[in-house]
């Protein structure tokens, strides 16, 4: 997917107001950064009071206050790190590599801000090594602040292995500490003890680049933007069946209609929509004319806006083949720690490949409710609680194909190719 | 309020746990234990730890307060 187009002018949605985190062309030097955003502010002192009041909530798919978070890590004794997390692993996300492609110095700002504020000794910036030109974009950046001493404290790339889990954070501590890039079991967490044993600040690169605004700008101009309980903007990443997809920004809590207008695309072409990701839940058709990308609105879907990845299903795909394609994906991304994921994701798959295949017997039916709920909780990582949630949504939006696959068997539509992405993931190290 | 947590990675699946303390621990599909979230009375201290003491791969724990998120 492309990283670069925006699918939508955020203006279009909030006119004047937004973009805050993409400027128009890419920002990629000092000087015109600075330029754009105006300088770092030097005093940190009250910046997590700041960042509390903002209500600013992490981006890299949890959603929990930042705020509480830096301050968990701050009053750990001795110095910390803190980790800024542009791995992206979410195959049909785009918004981190094409905010690290536009507005680098912006997240780095972010991570070294957030860094001096929580006691921090370094700031260790991972991308995905399958995408080389946006580790370039990185380390040139880093380079020039390093060539000019802008930073008070040293940073670092790394590029991690291209794996889903691999973003995890404690897998991505435990691969920064020599290992392989696999979740541990927790506590002690990243902010206990993560990189080199110390306290760990794990923070998504868009939750960094708010810090760098915030920190320039207050709590009261970013909570400008967005809902009591969203405050601000967010990125999003719109794939599948909108008319013009790519990644765009929008103020938190914005009506599902004005986003499907600003895309250009007409509520009645989508079957459904695939909110968070792929450990995320769709909406169903009429779910799409009144949800807000807010949390309150979302929670009556049982849905959460994620890591901000909107997929569109089209009205000539298969819901039901589509979801089995990424439960199969899904249950091939365990790390091969847990009994739990490792045998119940792959029985989950197979049942929902076998609902595609009608399930005449009954059988995948009879299972599947009972291996969603024995799963949940019982990983070191949260993704069989992902995947559960996924497939949950799938049965439950789809629950008419799967009448229609028993029925008749696979329809027409299932043997298309997948139109989710699926990508093949790298090694551990 | 003591609760009993299986560490998922260490767990090999072999199910004793399952046998010495029934009250407290079942076995999924795949022979893994599902233990019961509530604090632990008492009177279960005793099954508590002779599971825990059996377990081959010393997976069990008993930890003081639930680990917050
Ligand atoms: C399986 C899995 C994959 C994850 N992948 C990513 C990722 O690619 N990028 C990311 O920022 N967070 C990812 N996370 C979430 C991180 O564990 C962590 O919560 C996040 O980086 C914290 O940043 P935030 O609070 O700013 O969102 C993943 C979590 C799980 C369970
Ligand atoms: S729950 Fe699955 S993916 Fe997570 S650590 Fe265990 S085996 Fe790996
Ligand atoms: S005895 Fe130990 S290894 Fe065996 S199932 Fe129970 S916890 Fe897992």
């Amino acid at each position: 997917m492309s990283t670069t187009t925006p699918a939508f002018e955020g203006a279009a949605i909030e006119p004047g107001v937004l973009p805050r985190l993409l400027p128009a062309r890419p920002l990629r030097t000092i000087a015109g950064h600075v330029e754009h955003y105006g300088p770092v502010p030097q005093r940190t002192d009250a910046l997590i009071l700041e960042i509390e009041r903002s209500g600013l909530k992490g981006h890299g798919g949890a959603g929990f206050p930042t705020g509480v978070k830096m301050q968990a890590v701050a009053q750990r004794r001795g110095s910390s790190v803190v980790v800024a997390n542009g791995t992206e692993g979410e195959p049909a996300s785009a918004k981190d590599k094409t905010l690290l492609s536009i507005a680098p110095h912006l997240v780095l700002d972010g991570a070294v801000l957030a860094g001096t504020a929580v006691g921090a000794r370094e700031v260790v910036v991972c991308v995905d090594r399958a995408f080389p030109q946006i580790a370039e974009i990185v380390a040139a950046a880093i380079d020039e602040r390093a060539a000019r001493a802008v930073d008070p404290l040293p940073i670092r790339m790394e590029q991690a292995p291209h794996r889903y889990i691999a973003g995890e954070e404690s897998a991505l501590v435990a691969w920064l500490n020599g290992g392989d890039a696999k979740p541990g079991f927790v506590p002690p967490r990243p902010f206990e003890k993560g990189v080199g044993g110390r306290p760990t600040l794990v923070q998504n690169v868009e939750t960094l680049a708010h810090v760098a605004l915030i920190a320039r700008f207050g709590a009261a101009w970013f909570r400008s933007l967005g809902t009591k309980a969203d405050p601000g903007s967010a990125l999003v990443t719109c794939t599948g069946g909108f008319a013009r997809t790519g990644v765009s920004e929008i103020p938190l809590g914005i009506s599902m209609p004005a986003l499907f207008r600003a895309t250009g695309t007409e509520i009645s072409q989508v079957q459904a929509v695939l909110i968070g990701g792929y450990f995320g839940t769709w909406l169903p058709p009429d779910a799409l004319d009144s949800v807000r990308l807010g949390s309150a609105s979302l929670r009556t879907q049982d849905a959460s806006f994620g890591c901000g990845v909107l997929f569109a299903l089209p009205k000539d795909r298969c819901g039901l083949a589509e979801s089995a394609h990424v439960t199969r994906w899904l249950a091939d991304q365990n790390a091969g720690q847990c009994g739990p994921c490792v045998n119940g994701l792959d029985a989950i798959a197979r049942a929902m490949a076998a609902l595609v295949k009608g399930d005449r017997k009954g059988d995948a039916a009879r299972h599947l409710d009972r291996w969603i709920d024995m799963v949940k909780g019982r990983g070191a990582c949260k993704l069989p609680d992902g995947t559960a949630r996924f497939v949950e949504s799938s049965v439950r939006v789809f629950a008419d194909e799967i009448r229609r696959h028993k029925r008749n068997g696979p329809c027409s539509a299932c043997s298309a190719a997948p139109l989710f992405p699926l990508p093949r993931v790298g090694g551990w190290r | 309020m003591t609760r009993m947590v299986v560490n998922p990675i260490t767990c090999a699946g072999h199910g004793i746990c399952a046998e010495l303390f029934p009250e407290w621990i079942q076995l999924d599909d795949w022979g893994y234990p599902i233990i019961d979230p509530r604090p632990i009375p008492k009177e279960f201290a005793a099954h508590a730890k002779r599971a825990m003491a059996a377990c081959p791969t010393l997976a069990l724990i008993l930890r003081d307060e639930r680990a917050g998120g």
